[in-house]
């Protein structure tokens, strides 16, 4: 048997009140990739940052090529042969891809970018690697970043390459490409890591598996046998597969949306003309790769973003141009993209939060002053209600999980009598049980008579809860059309390359 | 074994002994300068305390001091909580100091509405000279910072100006003084001392009603929004522009009643800037960081600051130090309040790693 | 024509010491720190320059202190945002009223004392804008300047790859307090060969807005103080015929004008997007 080139014994990582690692043990063998897997929070993060030098594991032990090492920072890490290609890319956005890759290498103090092209020539013949060098990053694709994060770690001579999560940004065609550059590493001797928390993909890659729950290593499997068995392992429990949803008593449109065009902050087209109809208990999930136009798209139903041209009615009247205020109060819910940043003001009580909607009416308000019994006992209320696992309605909201934040943001946004609920990423970030209930709560609302947009870069997350599925491409909106009448690879496509030809199929 | 722990946050209790302890190395360092200005430091600190606190009039002029203080660090309290970053209190201050002289001077008015007046204009004055600082903040997004400072300067030059021509006393010969005040325009003191008591009295009521209007007011709430999470308090529909305006309005208006006080109170005329503002506005900003954001604080804490400008009084009559050694203090001072800050998220351990 | 040359030389003169401050603070700014204390930096170069020269008879020596002493007032600046992360507009702040207090308190015996060799004008204002060419050619030719606007741009990314963010930060903060002590040497040595307390005048705030108005790029930053030299030359010539105040009130106005357009033309997009954020492991 081969000498693993990466061992870890035994690593255990405490933070404040959580266990991250418990004694976990991992082997990484030489022309292989073996997975990680486990939901967010099972602890694949911090052991990818031990592993990386950014942190210090407090027990435990690291052998590389059979040799204990330490690594205190990323530098030593690069030395010692770990490259990490990032879930985020870290790159220096206006900067190009040459420099943003010599930064990364030992290179002359002058003119540090000259001597890259031979190299870069060279790794396109060995893997397929090709990036053009003078593009400035913000102007590539989350794939092209990619890409650059994976020549940058290989240019600096990494054997190991750990991939966080590496296909969350990608279509599914592009995470075929990605596949196809593994296995070429690998074939030329390299080890991967590669983090995930998706089973098909874990299955399609892996030669091993190794499964975190709660910070411990609950099984390694040699090769990866059936997704049933996976999953258990990763959840603590069986889980099903089926499609979420039920099929959808479509009622009359709510949100009609005609040739709508915005423009994005840096005054580019964001939104090219788009039209579609959302109608009552549809749930209608807008897929596409990150910046193609759907936080615009969200913002400007939300009042947070003028629309330079088209038209939004809402119950047949128009609301084009309202304000965010006079929006929910004519139904319009929006569970926004960045919980922390937008949903929460974290340094302010849960009470405070949950009265972020309407602390300037009654009953909240009474005149200038606010009411803080009142404000209380709805904080009181809705902890109950909704299970807010907050000790009481003065705490904080920063000193809460990410999962509780999620609730005090729906228990607010979905209170009332709703006509659209706007959703982005309504689970991201939070565990399996947290998104279940995310989504039963959406569902139900829908039975009220709701209609949900909803937009997510979770391709299983849209298909299982949607009615309907547009793209959106390039600010093009490609459908929408029935859930049931596409697949995934379908999706995939239109991802890519936005084509529309096809037929709309409208209701 | 000792070590640092990270606490994200802390209790209330530590936040306020670190800041303790940061004043005590502000006063600890500033040894150091009396020393290399070649003062001994026991004499200076021994001096000081004899002129200030061992002594009724020090007192008195602490009190004296700290009322310009109090009312502009409660207004600053309110425009920092909101992430409004005026540091233009001294020309606000300078501008509502020429606003009530304005009015003392030159507009006719029965002798009972003349002081309301005055501090009416001064309010408004000062406002509205924050105002152009949070217009350009809120509309083009010009760093409040800069333009508030170069205000400072500008109000300067437009108090010369004043005092040097169009307003200069008749009376008076080569000074550039305005004429003195008539007696209806001036402000009672309290006996022997430089203590205008009703702009004392404002200056508590006013801190204390903002305290409420922060707390327990939708606009309180709107304003610690904004401060908090800009995204936030866009999403909820709040409308930034006229928060931001407001609480330049009120900060703003709050150092104008503060030169109304030392128009009407001390000098009961318009007088070179230099003289009527000894630097206020900016030691203000430490009268609101040590309060942590709380109007009603600053009433302790403008004392704190009154105290050690009275303490700069002293060092320049008894050991003959210029008065930049409060500057020099406000300034090691504010530098170890902010830097001490963050430790504060830092707990002592001892023993053994858990 | 003779007239139009001394003109512009002393619009030159009148905007070395704004020049020298804002190649500092372009330098600064660009790896991610704001320092608003250039005015106290100035203060204290000043003093130091004037107090080294006149103590040792030897202006040069007087030039290595000025810009020492704005160094060393930098990594205050530097320990306190960098190292403790507090709010780096406060620290600045607090870094000014301390620079100008010490300054004017320490300064107080030189205050009227003679200069025996003054410094030619002419020699700072050709080396701020040597200078500025430098600094051009560094930024974007070499590996250090690229280290330093990646640490600007996006410190995490810069420490991923195992580049000291701090000590990069240290370092440009140090290096824009020299510049701006070198500022303040000009202003005693050779300028107005003196000490007096206050003698900064505004320059430094100047300074900081000129960094933004020319969108921290330092061969703009040589046209821009020379425009806002011109502009107190003309004062300068105008007196007399205008209250004085308000030529005196003018540069102040000016700044703030200044900040309008270049908010107005949109140029603040081009600052650099980690400037003013401190930077702590694992917040990202």
């Amino acid at each position: 048997m081969r000498e693993p080139v990466l061992k870890l014994r035994g690593i255990s990582k405490r933070f404040p009140g959580v266990v991250a690692n418990d004694q976990v043990d991992l082997d990484v063998y030489p022309g292989e990739v073996h997975a990680l897997l486990g939901e967010n929070g099972a602890g694949k993060t911090t052991l990818m940052n031990i592993l990386y030098g950014f942190y210090q594991p407090d027990e435990g032990q690291i052998e590389l090529s059979g040799r204990p090492v330490r690594i205190g920072s990323p530098a030593e890490a690069m030395r010692l042969g770990i490259g990490l290609v990032p879930q985020h890319p870290l790159l220096v956005r206006r900067h190009s891809v040459a420099e943003n890759l010599a930064l990364g290498l030992p290179t002359g103090w002058w003119r540090p970018t000259k001597p890259l092209g031979k190299r870069l020539h060279e790794l396109k013949q060995q893997y397929r690697l090709d990036v053009e060098a003078g593009a400035l990053v913000e102007q590539l694709s989350p794939g092209e970043k990619q890409r650059v994060e994976i020549i940058r770690a290989l240019l600096r001579g990494a054997k190991i390459l750990i991939l966080d999560e590496p296909t969350s940004v990608l279509t599914p065609q592009e995470a075929g490409e990605l596949f196809k550059v593994i296995q070429r590493i690998t074939q030329s001797g390299g080890a991967v890591l590669f983090i995930s928390h998706r089973l098909d993909e874990v299955l399609e890659i892996a030669n091993r598996v190794t499964v975190l729950r709660k910070g411990k290593a609950v099984g390694s499997l040699t090769p990866p046998t059936d997704k049933a068995t996976l999953a258990e392992m990763m959840v603590g429990r069986q889980v099903s597969f089926e499609r979420e949803r039920g099929m959808a008593k479509r009622g009359a449109p709510v949100l009609e949306v005609q040739k709508l065009s915005v423009f994005s902050d840096r005054g580019l087209p964001a939104l090219r003309s788009v039209s579609f109809n959302l109608h009552q208990g549809e749930v209608l999930g807008v897929a596409g790769v990150a910046g193609n136009g759907q936080s615009e798209l969200i913002q400007v139903l939300a009042g947070l973003r003028k629309a330079v041209s088209g038209s939004v009615k809402l119950d047949g009247r128009d609301i084009t141009g309202k304000t965010p205020r006079q929006l929910h109060t004519l139904g319009v819910a929006h569970v926004p993209e960045d919980r922390i940043r937008m949903g929460v003001v974290p340094s302010m009580s849960v009470a405070q939060n949950l009265a972020l909607r309407n602390y300037f009416r009654p009953p909240f308000s009474k005149g200038l002053w606010l009411d803080q019994q009142e404000l209380d006992q709805n904080a009181l209320r809705q902890i109950r209600q909704h299970e807010i696992a907050a000790p009481k309605p003065g705490t904080e909201a920063r000193l809460l999980s990410g999962g509780n934040i999620q609730k005090i943001i729906l228990a607010r946004e979905l209170a009332g009598n709703l006509k659209v609920i706007l959703a982005v990423h309504p689970t991201y970030g939070l565990d399996v049980g947290a998104s279940e209930q995310v989504h039963a709560t959406l569902l139900q609302k829908t039975q009220e008579g709701a209609a949900v947009l909803l937009v997510s870069e979770d391709l299983d997350e849209i298909i299982s809860l949607s009615d309907c599925v547009g793209v959106l491409y390039a600010g093009e909106l490609v459908g929408p059309v029935e859930a049931t009448s596409v697949t995934r690879e379908q999706i995939g496509l239109w991802m890519m390359r936005g084509e529309t030809a096809f037929t709309t199929i409208e209701a | 074994m000792v070590r640092l722990e990270f606490d994200p946050n802390p209790p209330g209790n530590r936040v306020w002994l670190v800041m303790g302890l940061a004043v005590l190395a502000a006063i600890a360092l500033s040894s150091l300068i009396f020393w290399s200005y070649g003062v001994p430091p026991v004499t200076a600190y021994l001096t000081l305390f004899k002129g200030t606190l061992a002594n009724p009039a020090g007192i008195a002029e602490s009190f004296r001091r700290a009322i310009p203080l109090l009312l502009i660090g409660a207004g600053l309290s309110l425009a920092f909580r909101s992430q409004f970053f005026n540091i233009g209190a001294e020309g606000q201050l300078l501008l509502g100091a020429s606003a009530a002289t304005g009015v003392a001077l030159f507009i006719p008015l029965p002798a009972e509405l003349k002081l309301v007046t005055m501090f009416l204009a001064g309010f408004l004055a000062g406002g509205a000279y924050a105002l152009i600082a949070a217009l350009l903040k809120s509309r083009l997004g010009v760093n409040e910072i800069l333009s508030t400072l170069m205000l400072n300067y500008i109000a300067v030059y437009i108090v010369q100006f004043l005092v040097n021509g169009p307003w200069k006393g008749r009376s008076l010969m080569g000074f550039a003084y305005t004429e003195q005040f008539p007696a209806a325009a001036t402000l009672p003191v309290i006996g022997g001392t430089l203590i205008h008591w009703p702009t004392l009295l404002l200056g508590v009521l006013l801190a204390l009603f903002l305290q409420l209007i922060l707390n327990r007011s939708t606009i309180g709430y709107e304003l610690r929004v904004v401060g908090e999470n800009l995204e936030a308090a866009r999403y909820a529909g709040i409308n930034i522009g006229r928060t931001v305006l407001m609480v330049a309005m009120l900060s703003g208006g709050l150092a104008g009643l503060a030169g109304v006080g030392e128009a009407a109170g001390i000098h009961k005329r318009l007088l070179d800037p230099a003289q009527i503002s000894l630097g206020y506005g900016f030691t203000a900003i430490i009268v609101a960081w040590l309060a942590r954001g709380n109007p009603a604080l600053t009433i302790f804490t403008a004392l704190l600051m009154g105290l050690i400008f009275a303490g700069g009084d002293v060092m320049k009559l008894n050991l003959q130090m210029p008065f930049r050694v409060v500057d020099v203090f406000s300034g090691l001072l504010l530098m170890f309040l902010i830097g001490s800050e963050p430790l504060a998220r830092y707990r002592l351990k001892f023993g053994r790693r858990a | 024509m003779e007239e139009i040359f001394s003109a512009l030389a002393r619009a030159m003169a009148f905007g070395t010491p704004i020049l020298l401050a804002a190649l500092g603070e372009v330098v600064v700014e660009r790896a991610g720190v704001v320092n608003l204390g250039v005015e106290g930096m100035m203060a204290v170069g000043a003093l130091a320059a004037f107090a080294a020269a006149q103590t040792s008879g030897n202006p040069f020596l007087g030039v290595v202190a000025g810009v020492l002493a704005g160094g060393i007032a930098a990594s205050a600046h530097a320990f306190v945002s960098v190292n403790l992360r507090a709010n780096q507009f406060v620290s600045g702040l607090a870094l000014t009223m301390l620079g100008l207090g010490l300054s004017g308190l320490l300064g107080n015996k030189y205050v009227g004392a003679p200069l025996e060799h003054p410094l030619a004008e002419t020699g700072f204002t050709w080396a701020a804008v040597v200078l500025s060419i430098v600094i051009w050619l560094v930024l974007y030719f070499t590996r250090t300047g690229l280290v330093v606007r990646s640490v600007g741009e996006n410190p995490a990314a810069a420490d991923a790859l195992g580049l000291e963010v701090y000590l990069v930060r240290y370092g440009a903060t140090i290096f824009g307090g020299m510049m701006a002590g070198l500022a303040g040497a000009f202003l005693s040595l050779a300028y107005r060969p003196s000490w007096s307390d206050g003698m900064t005048s505004g320059l430094g705030w100047i300074a900081v807005a000129l960094t933004i108005f020319v969108a921290w790029e330092s061969i703009r930053a040589v046209f821009g103080a020379f425009f806002f030299g011109l502009l107190y030359h003309l004062a300068f010539r105008l007196q007399g015929r205008l209250p004085s105040e308000m030529l005196l009130a003018l540069p102040y106005l000016l700044v703030i004008v200044v900040l309008t357009l270049a908010a107005l033309r949109r140029r603040q997009g081009n600052a650099p997007e980690g400037l003013g954020l401190p930077y702590e492991r694992g917040t990202r």
